[in-house]
């Protein structure tokens, strides 16, 4: 089993649920996260006071997938979030020892 | 000669709708979602600044100088020249005559400012500018004229107290032209577009309410009893469309909203406007009523007709201005005016007269607009309506809920700069974006 970690635009969540919904992903965790890559940030002015700022708001897309599975799921966010454009994002992917479902004490790939 | 009993009146009314439209900000700013707050803020703060300045210059003059053809006011009060202390001899003749022009003004900036309720989230700053500009003079200032400053419809004798037609009709139908003329917002249908901000609505149309009465009860001109008359039928009138748009909302709902109950009350206000000072209080409780359902209606066909008129400015404006300026043809009563009329021939004079401020609004606003779209542009470009206009068109966020790292920048004053604190970069992992 793999758990697959993806940075990728706000607005492009909701194009990316879809797709792997359409891929049979049936549940994912998303957390709104900051960053920077080589994406620069912007300027803000108040009051004449121009500052820098570094971070930029992204999305972060955490999903855990059978070891058959885990291509599909990353071709498929990489179509999706992809605009061309710097910024795009980055996808993870790293084992993942266990998986249990809390309600029933499944374990393995019975409990994704 | 002047009153000072009046005067004093019609100077509180013009503070108190200057107030209404920092209150529209408001009540518009938390409909948006948080990256266009500013943006959104900024379209209706903007107004008080440009419209005021053209008010003197050219507004004024143009919509109360000597009628020419009915049409246009001529150029006599260019500059608020010859508007001083003294009263004018036709408008508001017991208050000075700067006062009236004064108070005329705030009507000038609110109305634009309405219109931005229906293009939110997606024109550039530079376009509004100019549009705003253009509208006011080539827009508000002809129609104010037709119905207030002596022009034809004026003379026809329809029948409009505190602007129904030439403020709510007239910014609810150029906010349809823009609507047509300038699409969707990207994302419309299919993503969520959830109002950020629900109390700073409720708050937004308590300030309306309240400036309301300036508006309403201010259009009497005078500190007397149809001025006290317009301000109960105001304010039942209001409280009757909170009650007439909640009830088939919790039908088809399940659940009043609380935005409900703010745009309800709204739409109240927009229809008892034009029969504030002709109607009885249980007229404008019927009026209210009838404005609720009404204009729920409006907006609960808006969606299946997918138009995106972002904040429902045609559905609450345009229809619920409609509502009350044919209503006054039926309740106008002698008791509360004695200028009122109602009956047959009245509503046809008041349908024409809502007929001409749709007719004219939509073709000048849709003129202005391709010029616009033709000079600067009149839409943001995708990506910066992905950033949000606070970014994209002004360099600020509306919000900071924590900070977000970053340094200060060449314009930073030194003091600034050295409470910075630049932290050691944390150890970066291979990998690491």
């Amino acid at each position: 089993m793999k758990l697959i970690t993806a940075i990728i635009k706000p607005f492009k969540l909701d194009e990316v649920k879809e797709a792997l919904r359409d891929i049979g992903v049936n549940g994912l965790t998303e957390t709104e996260v900051q960053g920077f890559g080589r994406q620069r940030g912007h300027t803000e002015v108040y009051r004449g006071a121009e500052y820098q700022v570094d971070f930029v708001p992204k999305v972060k897309i955490e999903v855990v997938a059978d070891d058959d599975q885990v291509q599909g799921i990353v071709d498929a966010i990489i179509k999706t979030a992809r605009t061309g454009k710097i910024g795009d994002g980055k996808v993870f992917v790293q084992p993942a020892e266990q998986v249990y479902r809390i309600r029933t004490g499944e374990m393995g790939p019975d409990a994704i | 000669m002047i009153d000072t009993g009046d005067t004093a009146w019609l100077l509180v009314s013009t503070a108190l709708v200057m107030f209404m439209t920092p209150g529209l900000a408001l009540f518009y700013g938390g409909l948006v979602r948080g990256k266009n707050v500013l943006g959104t803020i900024m379209q209706s703060f903007f107004a008080l600044g440009l419209v005021s300045v053209l008010w003197v210059l050219i507004g004024y003059t143009l919509a109360f100088g000597k009628s020419h053809w009915g049409l246009i006011g001529g150029l006599e009060f260019w500059g608020f020249r010859g508007v001083g202390q003294a009263p004018s001899d036709v408008y508001a003749t017991t208050t000075p005559h700067v006062a009236f022009a004064m108070y005329q003004m705030m009507f000038a900036v609110i109305t634009p400012a309405l219109i931005t309720g229906a293009i939110a989230e997606r024109m550039k700053f530079a376009a509004y500018v100019l549009f705003l500009g253009l509208w006011s003079i080539l827009v508000y200032s002809p129609l104010a004229h037709w119905v207030w400053g002596g022009g034809w419809l004026f003379e026809l004798g329809a029948l409009d107290f505190a602007g129904g037609t030439v403020v709510h009709i007239n910014a609810g139908v150029a906010a349809l032209a823009a609507i047509l003329y300038m699409g969707k917002r990207r994302g419309y249908g299919k993503e969520a577009f959830v109002p950020h901000n629900v109390p700073m609505v409720i708050t937004g149309a308590a300030i309306l309410w309240f400036g309301w009465f300036g508006f309403n009860a201010g259009s009497a001109l005078a500190a007397n009893g149809l001025a006290a008359s317009a301000f109960a039928a105001t304010h039942v009138a209001t409280a009757a469309a909170i009650i007439g748009w909640l009830i088939p909302e919790s039908i088809k709902h399940g659940k009043p909203t609380t935005i409900g109950a703010a745009t309800g009350a709204v739409a109240g206000l927009v229809a008892i406007t034009p029969a504030a000072g002709f109607v009885e209080p249980w007229a404008a409780i019927l009026i209210g009523l009838a404005a609720g359902v009404i204009c729920w209606k409006a907006v609960d066909l808006k969606s299946r007709l997918r138009y995106d008129d972002s904040l429902d400015v045609v559905g609450v404006h345009m229809v619920g201005g409609i509502v009350g300026a044919l209503l006054v043809g039926v309740f106008a009563s002698t008791a509360v005016n004695e200028f009122s009329v109602a009956g047959l021939s009245q509503l046809g004079k008041q349908a024409v007269g809502v007929g001409a401020t749709l007719g004219f609004s939509f073709l000048a606003t849709w003129a202005i607009l391709w010029v616009v779209d033709r000079t600067v542009g009149l839409r943001v470009t995708e990506d910066d309506e992905i950033t949000g206009l606070d970014l994209s068109q002004h360099a600020e966020v509306g919000y900071t809920l924590v900070d977000r790292g970053g340094s200060a920048g060449r314009a930073a004053p030194a003091a600034a700069a050295s409470t910075v604190v630049v932290e050691e970069p944390a150890p970066v992992k291979e990998g690491a974006r």
